[in-house]
This record gives C-alpha cells, sequence and structure tokens, in this order.
C-alpha cells in the first residue's frame, strides 16, 4: 500500500543578515494509517516539519522537498486556494496553546460548526447535531451549554478539547498534534491524549504527535522520530526506546528525572559529542 | 527554628477565597514541594507569602517573624522568589548587569560590581553575559539569570514557581542541578511549586499536594518515590503522571 504522506528530502530555511539559515535539513519519513512521533528540544526544526506539510510557512520562509505527497496529492504545487480545501477537511493540526488559538469573539459552538460548513454543505439543524456530537465525542459534559459559552469561560483542558473537537469535525485523514498538551496540567495532559488516541484509532486515521516529552510520544505512537538541529538523528519503534543508540537520544532519557529518583546529579548533554554532525 | 510557617493561612483576590485555611511548618535548611493541578491555590500561598496577594487572613511567619501585610524590606532580604516564565519575568530593556545590580541599589547595598561577579559564577554564567539583554540569552541562560537576580541580597529562604516548566528536558536538568547545588552550598529553604512529581523527586525533602485551595496530604518524598501516597486524590496524581490514564474527576 502506498504511504498516506510521503515526504522526501524536507528543507525549510529563512533568511538572515547572514544568509539563509536552514533549520529542517532534508529530513524523509513515509507514514501510513499509523501514529508518528516527532521528538526534539526547542529549535530542533520539528514544529517546521509540521508546519511546512500543511503549507503554513510563510515568505520570507523558503520550503523545498524533493518529495511531499499527500494520498498521491503533490502538495508542492497546490495553490493556495487548492490548499484551503486540503487544510481541515483532510489534514488537520492542533496547535499547542487553546488560549491562542480559539476565536475569542466567537462562541465555541459557532467555531466548531464554522469548520463544518467551510467544508461541507449542510442544513443548519445537522450542522448543530454534529456540533454536539462532537463535543460529546471529546468527553464534554452538558455540550449544549458549552456550545454557548466563549473561550475565555472554559478551563485550559477543555479548550484543549474543544480544539480537537473542532480538528476533527470535517473528518480528516491526518492529525498533526503539535505540543498538544505542554499547557495543560499532568492530570489533565493524560486526558486529553487519551481523547485524541481513542478517536484516532476508532477512525483509522494517521497522526503526526510532535512533542518534547520522549515518554510522552512514546506512549501514544508506534513509531518515533529524534530530531536534532534540523536533522533525523534516530528512528526507532516507540517500545524500542530504551534501546535508543544516538547518544543525543540517550542524553534526553537520561536527563528527565524519574519519580523514584535516585541519582544526586542529573546527567547534562554534551553538546559537543554530535555538533559537527 | 522554622523557615516559613503558616498558620491557618486563607487568601483572596477580591472576593472569592481561594486558599482555605492552610497550616504548613517548613525547617530551615528544608526543601518543600507544593503540587497539585492549576487553580489548586499553590502559586497563591508563593504569592501571599512574597507579598503579591496582600489579601490573606491568618499566620505568615518567616523565619520566626510573623510577616504584615505591606511591602517588608526586610522580608525581600530573606525571601525571595523565581517565576516560572523566563522569558517574561526579566525587563526586555536592562542588561543583565543591570537587572542584577537593582535589588542592591534598592537596598543600599555597596560592592555592587564584585557581588554581581560572584553571582553570575555561582549560577554559571560567564562573565560575558552581563552586559547582554535578555533577548540574546537562551531560555536556560535566563532562567539563570532569574535565579541570580533572586540570589543577589543573599536571602535564606528562595520561593520556586514553576521553574524549570517552560524548559526543554535537557535544560531542565541542568537547572535542576543548579538548585541542588546552590542549596548545598549557600544552606537555602526552598519552597517549590510544581505539577511534574519527578522533579519533587529529585529536588524535594517533603511535598504537600492541594487540591481546591486545601492541603490534602503532606508526606515525605520517600513515600512519594515508593509510590505509597495515601490519600485518593494524591494517588491520581501519581497515575497521571505514569500516564496511566488516570482521568481525575472534577477535571472536566
Amino acid at each position: 500500500m502506498a504511504p498516506m504522506l510521503s515526504v522526501k528530502n524536507l528543507r525549510v530555511s529563512f533568511p538572515t543578515h547572514r544568509g539563509r539559515v536552514e533549520v529542517v535539513k532534508g529530513i524523509s519519513f513515509d507514514l501510513g494509517r499509523e501514529r508518528l512521533g516527532i521528538v526534539g528540544e526547542s529549535g530542533s526544526g520539528k514544529s517546521m516539519t509540521g508546519r511546512a506539510i500543511l503549507k503554513l510557512i510563510r515568505k520570507p520562509g523558503l520550503v523545498t522537498a524533493d518529495r511531499l505527497e499527500f494520498d498521491g496529492i503533490d502538495l508542492r504545487s497546490q495553490s493556495d486556494r487548492q490548499m484551503r480545501a486540503i487544510r481541515g477537511a483532510r489534514i488537520s493540526m492542533v496547535m499547542q496553546d487553546p488560549k491562542f488559538s480559539l476565536n475569542p469573539v466567537m462562541t465555541i459552538g459557532e467555531q466548531i460548526a464554522e469548520a463544518v460548513v467551510t467544508h461541507e454543505k449542510l442544513g443548519r439543524s445537522a450542522v448543530q447535531e454534529r456540533m454536539l456530537s462532537m463535543l460529546e465525542a471529546v468527553r464534554i459534559n452538558d455540550p449544549k451549554r458549552v456550545a454557548g459559552l466563549y473561550p475565555h469561560e472554559v478551563s485550559g483542558g477543555m479548550g484543549q478539547r474543544i480544539m480537537i473537537a473542532m480538528m476533527l469535525i470535517p473528518g480528516p485523514e491526518l492529525l498533526i498534534a503539535d505540543e498538544p498538551t505542554s499547557a495543560l496540567d499532568v492530570s489533565v495532559q493524560a486526558q486529553v491524549l487519551d481523547i485524541i488516541d481513542n478517536l484516532v484509532m476508532a477512525k483509522g486515521m494517521g497522526l503526526i504527535l510532535i512533542s518534547h516529552d520522549l515518554n510522552l510520544v512514546s506512549r501514544y505512537c508506534d513509531r518515533i522520530l529524534v530530531m536534532n538541529a534540523g536533522t533525523v538523528v534516530e528512528e526507532c519503534a516507540a517500545g524500542q526506546l530504551e534501546q535508543a543508540q544516538h547518544p543525543y537520544t540517550r542524553g534526553l532519557l537520561a536527563a528527565m528525572p524519574v519519580i523514584n529518583e535516585t541519582r544526586d546529579e542529573l546527567p547534562v548533554l554534551d553538546r559537543s559529542q554530535w555538533a559537527g554532525t | 527554628m522554622s523557615a516559613i510557617r503558616l498558620d491557618n493561612l486563607s487568601i483572596s483576590y477580591g472576593d472569592t477565597t481561594v486558599v482555605h485555611g492552610v497550616t504548613l511548618d517548613i525547617a530551615e535548611g528544608e526543601s518543600f514541594a507544593l503540587v497539585g493541578e492549576s487553580g489548586s491555590g499553590k502559586s497563591t500561598i508563593l504569592r501571599a507569602i512574597a507579598g503579591l496577594a496582600p489579601e490573606w487572613t491568618g499566620t505568615i511567619e518567616l523565619l520566626g517573624r510573623a510577616r504584615s501585610h505591606g511591602v517588608e524590606r526586610a522580608v525581600a532580604a530573606q525571601c525571595q522568589m523565581v517565576f516560572q516564565d523566563p522569558y517574561g519575568s526579566l525587563h526586555p530593556r536592562k542588561t543583565i548587569d543591570a537587572t542584577l545590580s537593582e535589588p542592591l541599589a534598592i537596598h543600599g547595598i555597596g560592592n555592587r560590581d564584585k557581588r554581581v561577579e560572584e553571582v553570575l559564577t555561582a549560577v554559571g554564567l560567564d562573565r560575558r553575559f552581563r552586559f547582554r539583554f535578555p533577548h540574546q540569552l537562551s531560555g536556560g541562560q535566563r532562567q539563570r539569570v532569574a535565579i541570580a537576580r533572586a540570589l543577589m541580597l543573599e536571602p535564606k529562604v528562595l520561593l520556586l514557581d514553576e521553574p524549570t516548566s517552560a524548559l526543554d528536558v535537557s535544560v531542565q536538568a541542568e537547572i535542576l542541578n543548579l538548585l541542588k547545588r546552590l542549596r548545598r552550598e549557600q544552606g537555602l529553604t526552598y519552597l517549590v511549586v510544581t505539577h511534574n512529581l519527578p522533579v519533587v523527586s529529585f529536588l524535594c525533602d517533603r511535598l504537600a499536594v492541594m487540591r481546591h485551595g486545601r492541603i490534602v496530604e503532606v508526606a515525605d518524598v520517600g513515600l512519594l518515590k515508593r509510590e505509597a501516597l495515601v490519600e485518593p486524590y494524591s494517588r491520581e496524581l501519581l497515575a497521571a503522571t505514569e500516564g496511566r490514564g488516570g482521568v481525575l474527576d472534577g477535571a472536566a
């Protein structure tokens, strides 16, 4: 079976006063209907990879690739108009912070309904019904009441579930989640990820989960790409993360404190080891 | 002598009471953690001790002296706070040198030049950072500056509000090591607010679990390491950290 998404030699660069700087330096991967995790530190290019797939990088940023195909469509040659038909409807993205991604002057119900109406022609009552059942699917109690609220009236965890509802309501085939839980509490994190996980599995979608948290990614993904300074340094199955070989991956794993911590000092990444790569 | 003693402390913002009757005793030299979900009132307690949330009733004692509701210079000299977000807590138009010298100027302490150099060395920053602006530093370097600023007055007590949650894991490890070393070298008392239980395990001696503005459980860190916390809510928090899909009721 052909992969749903195929990326080959993807490069993203931005101009600076010292010339163009590449933030993604030629990465390649294929994605079927599976859950792929992309892990790395700030500045490793993981978010830029996610954005490049949706062609969300604006000028003067420059994206080049030998291949960037989604379901047989060459994304590189799509016009803005054609991309708008793909974004949301077929590939959608959950951003980091619901506080900044929801429209503050629209009710939650209106915003979610807008996501459907943009891509499909549906009667008003059908839209309402779909909106309410979607809110229910992201485990919001009393969806009728919540649909009438404004974003500032809901908590962060609820806001993120609303984002997920909005992203999934047009029925996309691929979901890109960029740090979907880093603005949330631990107690709510697991809940939000479980919801994403259940919906993705139930609908047989593809998922790209972008995060800096290795443990979290290994729990919710099938396969992991570890990125550093714009390149993929290691690729492994999620279950085999413990046996990761690359010093950068090992460093990240070791730097995390654990619940039964006995070390007096945490090992710190020695950046000189792979600085040349 | 206890470093921080809270007795029946209730704190409000306007008409809403967010912390209800908290009693705590933190010994000198201890590292104590407050954990709980957002909105549980843990940061508010720190703000009240630092004097940033003046609407409180009860007693706040610092190193044996009761604190008033106003701004107290003596309290500032003994007790300083480090905030969560190193991008927001440093003045963008002030050099590191100006940021670090200001507390000394306010308190009329001389020999500023030497003191700034000493503190920069203590937090592991090279002296070339001294005349830079915050935007020229990385997140980890900025958090080092924020810690340096808190240390300028040689306080006995540090209030740490989520000191590493805005940082990458690798940088978090550096800052945690730094905090541990500073405490050992300078005999500091820490009151740390966090929702990251592994950080508590690494940095603290005791912890209090908070929920809805009340303390649910106070435990030794050994109990946390053995995952033997007693209260059901603490266990749920532990389960959520371990990623066993612990869904908290009331979080919805």
